[in-house]
């Protein structure tokens, strides 16, 4: 895979980085959620069987954790034995829209929180229980069962000038050669869209699926395990879990990301 | 082991029924291998059934070659109202089981 | 080394004075094909193998196998059978149909370790063997290939 992104975009192809024309830069205005420039989610990019495995709501295998995670919703947890329910009555109802909206800014420590974080925020102050370690089954039961909840509503992160220097921080990550292959995110999302990575298919990268059932992983993965893996793939150190960095990228592709609807949860090759 | 099934929960006598199963299994193929180089032990569903109105109507006996998370859509003849009970077995001997009610109408 | 010694160390282990193994060895799909059918001729035809013929990934490839026939008691498919030669077990799976299954057909999703052909084999209630088979292109490869 990572040979293939440097015979991609090597200096002597035909389209090489430098040769392209200058990456846009939207800023956000002051206090007011930013238009970005309107996408195409990965599932256009993918092939029928993919589109169909994701339409399909019995078949899609990643609503076997959304089933999972709706029994958590209801199962009593922690020191004083409240299921997430206890509080939140029918997820239906009173998470329809949530995950839209995130990451965002945690305004008491000044932290991004995406949907992982907010759950377990939630475990360890509310529930008193402990947290969920990334790619646990329950975690991503969990995020898939929320994110569920907002399935086919618009992406809705706002910017404002709380999280704009967290925005600005994800963004400079997006447009910033690392690793290895001495590659941007920005290269290959946004400068070869629609080109061939060995057998794939570059997408513009978005992260409006989330989580996903990837054929490859054989099971459902979070937006941050999909990160590593590219971290990976230009041979870059790749970030921890939960990592600062992480949550700031997470912030700017969900910025980015606006116009998209929520489709978790997403099926990948 | 969790799972879901799509029973019509109506059909008429004589219809024929699609019936679909989805079960969360990692079917570990005993080819993966661990940071160590050390092969994860094999572990597959390797037995599905369904019966209906007290016979075995669908059975499938499968390995390591069927994908995670089984997945199988199969038909069933609808003869009179009644239980389809499903059950699966893996390697390790763990079982699953689920039903659902149909009613067939004349 | 004398003439004799020379002559006896086995310089006459040429070919034709070695025993030829005369059987034709079978591809190891009739081989497989055989052990389904217990020996008996499997026939092509009657067996639709609906499968993509470029796999998006090794590991889970849509699988629907249809089978010609009339499902009444006098005449239906009893067991279907799905192989795939190049994977480490080939044979993939096994599902037993009745009269009461009202259609002989089963839908699920498979690993493939190779590009190959998926070959599916039906056994009817009047004891004959059909088979239908369709090449997939895989890339991304299931069970040999690690994948982290």
């Amino acid at each position: 895979m990572s040979i293939g992104i440097w015979c991609a975009v090597t200096p002597w192809s035909s389209h090489s980085a430098e040769s392209m024309p200058p990456i846009s830069s939207v800023s956000p205005p002051a206090s007011s959620t930013p238009l970005a420039p309107l996408g195409r989610s990965g599932i256009t990019f993918a092939s029928p069987d993919i589109r169909q495995l994701q339409a399909d709501n019995f078949a899609n295998p990643g609503m076997l954790w959304v089933t999972r995670g709706e029994t958590i919703w209801r199962t009593p947890s922690g020191v004083k034995g409240q299921a997430c329910a206890s509080c939140h009555q029918d997820a239906q109802q009173s998470m329809q829209g949530v995950s839209a909206r995130y990451p965002r800014l945690d305004t008491k420590r000044g932290t991004i929180l995406n949907i992982e974080g907010q759950i377990n925020r939630c475990r360890q102050e509310q529930q008193a229980t402990t947290p969920w370690v990334y790619e646990s089954v329950d975690l991503l039961a969990m995020t898939a069962y929320l994110n569920y909840q907002s399935r086919g509503m618009p992406i809705a992160v706002t910017i404002d000038t709380d999280n704009r220097t967290q925005w600005e921080r994800g963004k400079a990550i997006f447009h910033r050669r690392q690793g290895q292959m001495n590659l941007a995110c920005v290269h290959c999302h946004e400068q070869l869209v629609g080109r061939k990575l060995l057998t794939d298919t570059l997408s513009e990268g978005h992260g409006n699926a989330y989580p996903i059932y990837r054929l490859e992983w054989q099971t459902v993965g979070s937006l941050q395990r999909r990160l590593r893996s590219c971290f990976n793939g230009v041979r870059a150190a790749i970030p921890d879990y939960g990592a600062e960095e992480l949550l700031a990228l997470e912030l700017y592709l969900g910025w980015r990301s606006s116009g998209l609807t929520v489709e978790a949860p997403g099926v990948r090759r | 082991m969790l799972a879901r099934i799509q029973v019509p929960s109506q059909a008429r006598r004589g219809e024929v029924m699609t019936i679909r199963i989805s079960i969360q299994h990692a079917m570990e193929t005993g080819y993966r291998l661990d940071d160590f180089g050390r092969a994860y032990p094999k572990n597959v569903i390797h037995t599905l059934s369904c019966h209906y109105g007290g016979k075995e109507v669908f059975r499938a006996e499968m390995g390591s070659g069927i994908a995670a998370n089984p997945y199988f859509e199969f038909y069933v003849l609808a003869e009179q109202s009644g239980d389809l009970r499903f059950e699966w077995q893996d390697d390790s001997g763990v079982r699953g089981a689920e039903r659902a009610i149909v009613q067939v109408v004349t | 080394m004398n003439r004799r010694t020379f002559l006896s160390s086995g310089f006459c282990a040429l070919p034709w004075c070695t025993p030829i193994a005369w059987a034709q060895t079978e591809t190891k799909r009739e081989q497989f094909m055989r052990e389904v059918s217990g020996g008996a001729v499997v026939n092509p035809g009657r067996v639709i193998v609906d499968t993509p013929t470029l796999a998006d990934n090794g590991h889970s490839i849509p699988v629907r196998i249809t089978v010609e026939s009339p499902m009444t008691p006098e005449d239906y498919v009893q067991r279907v059978t799905i192989l795939a030669e190049r994977n480490p077990r080939p044979i993939v799976a096994s599902f037993m149909f009745s009269p009461a299954s009202g259609r002989a057909e089963v839908m699920t999703r498979i690993r493939l370790a190779d590009i190959q052909d998926v070959v599916a084999v039906a056994q009817l209630s009047n004891g004959t063997y059909w088979y239908g088979q369709t090449k997939v292109i895989v890339t991304e490869l299931a069970c040999l290939e690690e994948v982290r």
